[in-house]
């Protein structure tokens, strides 16, 4: 499946990447309003990580065997059966966190979405975009969606 | 030592309705123009460090920021104008050589918005380049006094006369030299891949060929200059052509200098000198003072590539340039390359880079001029550099009589650059001119070879409309043919010396 990939040697680390995921998942979509009125309520689901100069844009694998999947106690953690993405369905997300304890890359954060007003937030590579916003948006293509 | 007098050259404006506090211009900033405040939870902007390369602006996702010259205006003074007053107030402070980078930002006259190409209407029909094949193929290299043809034993015709070694050039438009030191690891390998999908070259500098360059080799000259940095047999003879560098048009008679921060361990291996150490070059070639000196490191090269390689001498716009060509030509060059007064450059004194040389038009005019007089152009190509800003540019440069240009300044804004002329500080905050590896990343070569090969496509299919429309359809009919060329608003010694006709005439 194509996946999202970063190439760390070429990223600056200006987190324009969670810029736009946070406005692509924000329920406005506007950029402006979406920061000023949304920031804390969506979470990104990138994460630019960085140490010195080496800085790189990190999303959820969507894994094959996903550990998220298995820990998932409600079953609210599924992979989407056309895209192989692995997605969470915040309205039967209880909260308990174990896929965010359990995500070897730290994909996982904790939201605010879904009836209890808590539930996991991750990469859901734009839900059926073509590109998702996080690749679209890179100034210097330092991350890229393709099949490996 | 506080530098009082010395006042800030931008302003920096956040507009605080669209700025988000998302931080991306602080991080984008190598100058420090920017802050977040965590106790404010507040991004603010001190324009005193901004040298208004537009990154924050660029990148900025709400267009939040803006930039725009101090308004703090002296009194008007058509003598002392405010760069003049600054630059007296900074050598006042610090005692030191005003530096500067890129070419002359003085109001020199540009020859190329003087000079007007011609069109063909009725009688000589102009000819469509999207329906017909136009030429751009250009050799550069000496070219034979006459072609002697014989038949062979088999009763077929075959070239008898030898051709000595040419450069095939797909397009007539090359990469300027800037080395790898003064440009970044990824800038050089960028221009390197461009020249070699463009069918075209590439020109290392004096900084030495990276070894993970070599396999673009075949697209490039490389350059023998004062400091002779990462010379060796195998450097000469792994390249498509050797340049010897006389002069540079941003600063003749000046060498050159590479600060010691900047020689990193790859740039230390591939310059050949200890790491941290001050790249040094000479003004002049220490063995180079005479024309007779010239030939024999001309044929030093020629003798160490078994003549296989066209050798081209790089000189500036000076003065008497077309003795010096004229000299260069019958020292043995193949191809003579002409920088003028608008060349770039990482780094001159300020001084040097604004008032010294002369414009590359006249330069190009007068030796093509006195090469034909001589009855010798044939045997050396002509290269012009020093300012082509787009396919006109380069059009007038061919009918004036250059073979091929080369392209420099260019080459760095396709990449990015924003002419703030501080290549020299090693804070390129576009990833160009720096060794930074906050910096060098930012410049993806991927990226950068797509738009520098962008770039000569749309140049070259520019240049094809131009000949179609002047009737010709190859680049060989309009080189040097100055009468596709018209002057408006030129004295008449000055179309004397460009050998063209007012407009009208």
């Amino acid at each position: 499946m194509k996946r999202i990939y970063a190439r760390e040697e070429f990223c600056l680390g200006c987190r324009l990447c969670e810029i736009h995921c946070l406005v692509r998942h924000s329920k406005s979509k506007k950029l402006i309003k979406a920061f000023r009125k949304e920031r804390g309520e969506v979470v990104p689901g990138v994460m630019v990580e960085s140490a010195g100069h080496v800085t790189f844009a990190m999303q959820c694998r969507h894994c094959d065997t996903a550990p998220c999947l298995e820990a998932c106690i409600t079953g609210a953690m599924h992979r989407d059966k056309k895209t192989g993405a692995v997605i969470c369905d915040a309205d039967k997300c209880v909260g308990c966190w174990m896929c965010v304890m359990v995500c070897p890359a730290g994909a996982v954060r904790r939201g605010k979405d879904g009836k209890e007003g808590k539930a996991a937030s991750k990469c859901d590579l734009c839900a059926g975009d073509k590109t998702p916003v996080c690749v679209l948006n890179c100034p210097n293509e330092a991350i890229v969606y393709e099949e490996r | 030592m506080r530098r009082w007098l010395v006042q800030p050259e931008f302003k920096v404006e956040r507009d605080l309705e669209r700025c988000i506090q998302c931080q991306v211009c602080v991080r984008q900033c190598a100058n420090d123009v920017h802050s977040y405040d965590e106790e404010d939870e507040q991004v603010s902007s001190d324009g005193a460090c901004c040298v208004g390369c537009h990154r924050c602006a660029t990148l900025c996702p709400t267009g939040a920021i803006s930039i725009s010259r101090s308004q703090l205006e002296f009194k008007p003074n058509a003598n002392w104008t405010p760069e003049s007053i600054r630059n007296v107030y900074k050598q006042a402070e610090g005692g030191g050589v005003l530096l500067s980078a890129m070419g002359t930002d003085r109001p020199w006259r540009v020859y190329w918005d003087h000079l007007l190409l011609n069109a063909s209407q009725v009688t000589n029909p102009s000819i469509d380049p999207l329906r017909e094949p136009m030429e751009l193929v250009t050799y550069l290299g000496r070219k034979p006094d006459q072609i002697r043809v014989e038949r062979g034993p088999d009763g077929k015709v075959r070239l008898a006369t030898e051709i000595t070694p040419q450069l095939k050039l797909q397009t007539p438009i090359m990469f300027s030299a800037m080395s790898y030191g003064s440009i970044s690891y990824n800038a050089s390998q960028a221009l390197a891949r461009a020249a070699k999908a463009a069918g075209t070259f590439a020109n290392t500098g004096e900084g030495g060929l990276h070894p993970d360059f070599r396999q673009y080799a075949s697209n490039m000259i490389v350059q023998v200059a004062s400091g002779r940095f990462g010379v060796d047999p195998d450097y000469l003879n792994v390249a498509a052509a050797v340049e010897i560098k006389i002069g540079q048009g941003a600063k003749p008679g000046i060498g050159g200098h590479l600060p010691g921060e900047k020689v990193d361990a790859a740039i230390s291996r591939t310059r050949m000198i200890p790491q941290g150490s001050d790249a040094i070059s000479p003004a002049p070639h220490h063995d180079i003072y005479s024309i007779e000196d010239l030939r024999q490191l001309i044929y030093a090269i020629k003798e160490t590539t078994q003549h296989r390689k066209p050798v081209s001498v790089k000189i500036a716009a000076v003065h008497n340039v077309s003795a010096i060509a004229s000299g260069a030509v019958r020292a043995g060059a193949d191809i003579v390359a002409i920088d003028g007064l608008r060349g770039g450059t990482g780094a001159a004194p300020t001084t040097i880079r604004d008032n010294v040389g002369i414009p590359i038009e006249l330069a190009l005019a007068a030796v093509d001029s006195r090469l034909r007089e001589e009855g010798i152009r044939n045997q050396a190509s002509i290269v012009a550099a020093g300012s082509f800003r787009s396919a006109a540019d380069v059009a007038k440069a061919i009918a004036l009589g250059a073979d091929a240009v080369y392209i420099g300044t260019s080459a760095c804004v396709a990449m990015g650059c924003h002419l703030c002329q501080r290549c020299y500080t090693g804070k390129c905050n576009w990833g160009i001119a720096t060794q930074d590896p906050f910096l060098t990343k930012r410049l993806n070569p991927d990226v950068a070879t797509r738009r520098l090969t962008n770039l000569l496509r749309g140049w070259s299919l520019e240049i094809k409309e131009m000949l179609g429309m002047m009737g010709v359809n190859a680049i060989e009919s309009l080189r040097g043919n100055r009468e596709h060329l018209r002057a408006v608003g030129l004295s008449d010694r000055e179309m004397v010396i460009l050998g063209v006709k007012p407009a009208g005439e």
